[in-house]
C-alpha cells in the first residue's frame, strides 16, 4: 500500500498540479487562435508576467497575508491577474492590432509574438534578475499537509501543499465559469460566433474589437492564476515560459486548436503523460517481486524516459497526434 | 422621394486596378432598387464599400443624410444598414434558430455587467428575442429545421436564413448580394414574396445585386447599370431593356 501511496503523490497529484496548469495556459492559447487565427507564442511570458506581478506586489505590500490568513501571493493574485489583462490588451493594441489592421498573414503575428515574448523576458529579467525567486517571503512558509491514510501499515502519507490545493480550486472554477460563459452570456456567444464566421459576426452587429478585447483578458487573467500557482508551487524563474510553451502548445493542438474544452482535456493528458513516463514503475512492481522474473524484478529505475528528458514526452505527443488524429482528439467540436 | 442611401463621388482601386470610379449612386427611401452588370463592373465591391466591409479611397457616403463613410459593418448594423452575403454565411456551429437569436441589437446581455447585475432581464430579453426569432424562422419558412445545425443547411436554405436575419431587427435598409444565386425555383418564389411584404408591410428599402433579370424585373424599381466602376444608365427596366449602351456592355459591340 505504501507503493500505492507513492503512485497518488507522484503520479496523480504531480499530474494534475501540471495538468492544470497546462490546461488554464492552453485555453488561452487555444482562445486567441479562434479568435483571431495566430498561434501567440507569447502566450507562457504572459504566464511569467503574471507570477512576476506578483512577485512585485507580495514584496510592496509584505504583511497583507498574515491579516487575511492567507499567503501574500495569494492575496495579491487576484490584483496581478487584472494587471495582466491589462498587460495582454495593452500588448494587442500596441504591437498586433496595427498589424491586423494592415491585414497581414497570421504568420506576421506569430512571429510578433516571438518579439513579444524576448521583449517581455527582457523587461522581467531588468526588474526580478535572472536567478530563481521564491514567491513566499521570509517569514512565510509553504502549508504543507500531510494526509495519513488510515490503514494498517501504510506509514507514508498522501503529500499536497496548499498552493496545489488553490490550484485546483482555481482550475474548477475557471473552467465551469469559462463554460458558463461561452454558452450562457451573450458576449460569449458572441465570441463562438465570431470564431466561426467573423465577417457575418460584424454583418450581425457584434463589435469585433470588444470580442478581441475581452479574448485577451480572459487569455490574460488564465495565464496569471497559471504562472502564479506554478511559481508558488516550485519558483519563480524569468525564464519559465521556455518549460511551459511547447506543454501548453502541445495541450493546445491535442485538444483540437480553437475548442477551449479540448484544450482542458489536452492539458492533463499532456500533464499525465509528463509524470506517467518519468515515473519509476519499478516502485509498483516491488510488492509482487518474488512472483516475477529476475530481470524485472532486478531493476531498479523503470520510467519510460529520465526526468532529464521530460521535455521531450510534450514533443512526443505533439508527433504522434499530428500524425495520427491531426485535427485533435476533440474533432469537430467548435466553441 | 428622399435618398436613404447616397454614394457621392466614391472611388477605390486595388492595387493598380481601378475597380470604382467616381461612382455616384442614389437609393431612394421605400424602393426595392436593383444593381446590375457585367462581371467586373465593380458590384460587389461598391456593396463592400457601402456595407463597411471595405475602406474607400475617396468619396462620401449618407445613411438618411448620416456621413457613414468608412464606419465599421457593425456600427452601420445598428443604424439599421444590414447586409446578405454573395456567398451565404451562416454560424455553422449553431443551429438555425441560434443563428437568428444572435442578431439583436441593444440587448442587456451584450454588457459583461449587465449579465451579473441584471439576470433577469437578461432573461427577459432573451426570451422576447426566442420568441421573435421562432416568429422569423416560421415567416422564411425554415421553421421545420430551426433545430438543425445552420452548417448542414441546403445553400438555398441558408440563403433563406440570410434573409430571416434581417428581419430580426429594424433594419431601414437590407443590402441583397445575389440572394437568387444557387436558389432552387420554389424557394426562390419564397424569397422574391417576401422581400416584397418586407417592402411593402415593414418598409424596409433594398438594394439588390442580382444576376437573374426575372428577378430583377418582378422586384426592381428603378434598376441601376454599373459597368467599370461607374454608373452607366438608370431607369426602368424596360429602359434599361432597350437602352443600345446595356446592350453593348453585355453583349459586346456586335450584338446589336
Amino acid at each position: 500500500m505504501n507503493e500505492l501511496v507513492f503512485f497518488i503523490n507522484n503520479v496523480l497529484i504531480a499530474g494534475s498540479v501540471s495538468g492544470s496548469i497546462y490546461a488554464i495556459g492552453a485555453v488561452g492559447v487555444t482562445l486567441v487562435f479562434s479568435i483571431m487565427r495566430f498561434a501567440h507564442f507569447a502566450h507562457a511570458d504572459m504566464m511569467t508576467f503574471g507570477a512576476f506581478m506578483v512577485l512585485l506586489l507580495t514584496l510592496a505590500f509584505p504583511g497583507v497575508g498574515g491579516v487575511v490568513g492567507l499567503p501574500t501571493p495569494v492575496v495579491m493574485l487576484p490584483l496581478a491577474i487584472a494587471l495582466t489583462a491589462l498587460l495582454a490588451v495593452g500588448i494587442d493594441r500596441a504591437f498586433y492590432k496595427p498589424l491586423r489592421a494592415h491585414g497581414v498573414k497570421p504568420i506576421v503575428l506569430v512571429i510578433g509574438s516571438l518579439g513579444v515574448t524576448l521583449m517581455l523576458q527582457g523587461l522581467i529579467r531588468l526588474f526580478a534578475g535572472t536567478g530563481a525567486q521564491n514567491l513566499y517571503l521570509a517569514g512565510e512558509r509553504k502549508e504543507i499537509y500531510r494526509i495519513a491514510l488510515p490503514i494498517e501499515g501504510v506509514r507514508a502519507p498522501i503529500v499536497i501543499t496548499e498552493p496545489q490545493i488553490i490550484l485546483f480550486v482555481l482550475t474548477v472554477t475557471a473552467v465551469v465559469g469559462l463554460h458558463l460563459f461561452l454558452n450562457r452570456s451573450r458576449l460569449g456567444k458572441a465570441m463562438r460566433a465570431m470564431s466561426d464566421n467573423p465577417d457575418l459576426a460584424r454583418a450581425s452587429g457584434i463589435n469585433t474589437n470588444t470580442i478581441v478585447a475581452v479574448t485577451w483578458v480572459i487569455a490574460g487573467g488564465l495565464a496569471a492564476i497559471a504562472g502564479t500557482l506554478l511559481s508558488l508551487d516550485v519558483t519563480f524563474k524569468p525564464d519559465l515560459s521556455f518549460f511551459l510553451l511547447l506543454p501548453i502548445f502541445a495541450a493546445a493542438i491535442v485538444g483540437g486548436v480553437g475548442h477551449p474544452y479540448g484544450a482542458i482535456a489536452g492539458g492533463f493528458v499532456v500533464g499525465f503523460a509528463e509524470t506517467l513516463a518519468v515515473f519509476n514503475w519499478s516502485v509498483l512492481l516491488r510488492p509482487f517481486r518474488d512472483s516475477l522474473p529476475e530481470w524485472l524484478a532486478q531493476a531498479g529505475n523503470l520510467a519510460f524516459v529520465g526526468t532529464e528528458y521530460k521535455i521531450v514526452v510534450p514533443f512526443f505527443i505533439l508527433v504522434a497526434i499530428l500524425v495520427w488524429r491531426p485535427t485533435g482528439i476533440f474533432k469537430g467540436k467548435v466553441i | 422621394m428622399a435618398s436613404i442611401i447616397d454614394v457621392r463621388h466614391v472611388n477605390k482601386a486595388f492595387g493598380g486596378l481601378k475597380v470604382i470610379n467616381d461612382c455616384s449612386i442614389q437609393v431612394e427611401k421605400g424602393s426595392i432598387t436593383g444593381l446590375i452588370g457585367p462581371n467586373g463592373a465593380g458590384k460587389s465591391t461598391l456593396f463592400n464599400i457601402i456595407a463597411g466591409a471595405l475602406p474607400l479611397d475617396s468619396g462620401q457616403i449618407l445613411l438618411d443624410g448620416e456621413n457613414i463613410t468608412n464606419r465599421p459593418a457593425n456600427e452601420l448594423f445598428h443604424k439599421g444598414l444590414l447586409r446578405t452575403f454573395q456567398i451565404a454565411h451562416e454560424f455553422s456551429h449553431m443551429t438555425a434558430l441560434e443563428n437568428l437569436m444572435m442578431v439583436p441589437p441593444h440587448q442587456a446581455g451584450e454588457s459583461l455587467f449587465d449579465a451579473w447585475l441584471r439576470p433577469g432581464s437578461v432573461a427577459r430579453q432573451e426570451a422576447e428575442v426566442r420568441r421573435r426569432a421562432l416568429e422569423v424562422i416560421d415567416f422564411i419558412g425554415l421553421y421545420h429545421v430551426r433545430n438543425e445545425l445552420a452548417g448542414h443547411l441546403s445553400g438555398g436554405q441558408k440563403k433563406l436564413l440570410e434573409l430571416g436575419r434581417t428581419m430580426m431587427t429594424d433594419a431601414r435598409v437590407v443590402l441583397l448580394d445575389e440572394i437568387a444565386a444557387g436558389v432552387n425555383r420554389t424557394l426562390l418564389g419564397d424569397l422574391v414574396s417576401n422581400i416584397e411584404r418586407l417592402n411593402r408591410e415593414l418598409g424596409y428599402t433594398f438594394l439588390v445585386i442580382e444576376h437573374d433579370m426575372d428577378m430583377i424585373a418582378r422586384l426592381c424599381d428603378p434598376v441601376i447599370v454599373l459597368a467599370q466602376g461607374s454608373v452607366m444608365v438608370e431607369g426602368t427596366i424596360e429602359e434599361i431593356r432597350n437602352d443600345p449602351q446595356v446592350i453593348e456592355a453585355y453583349f459586346g459591340s456586335n450584338a446589336a
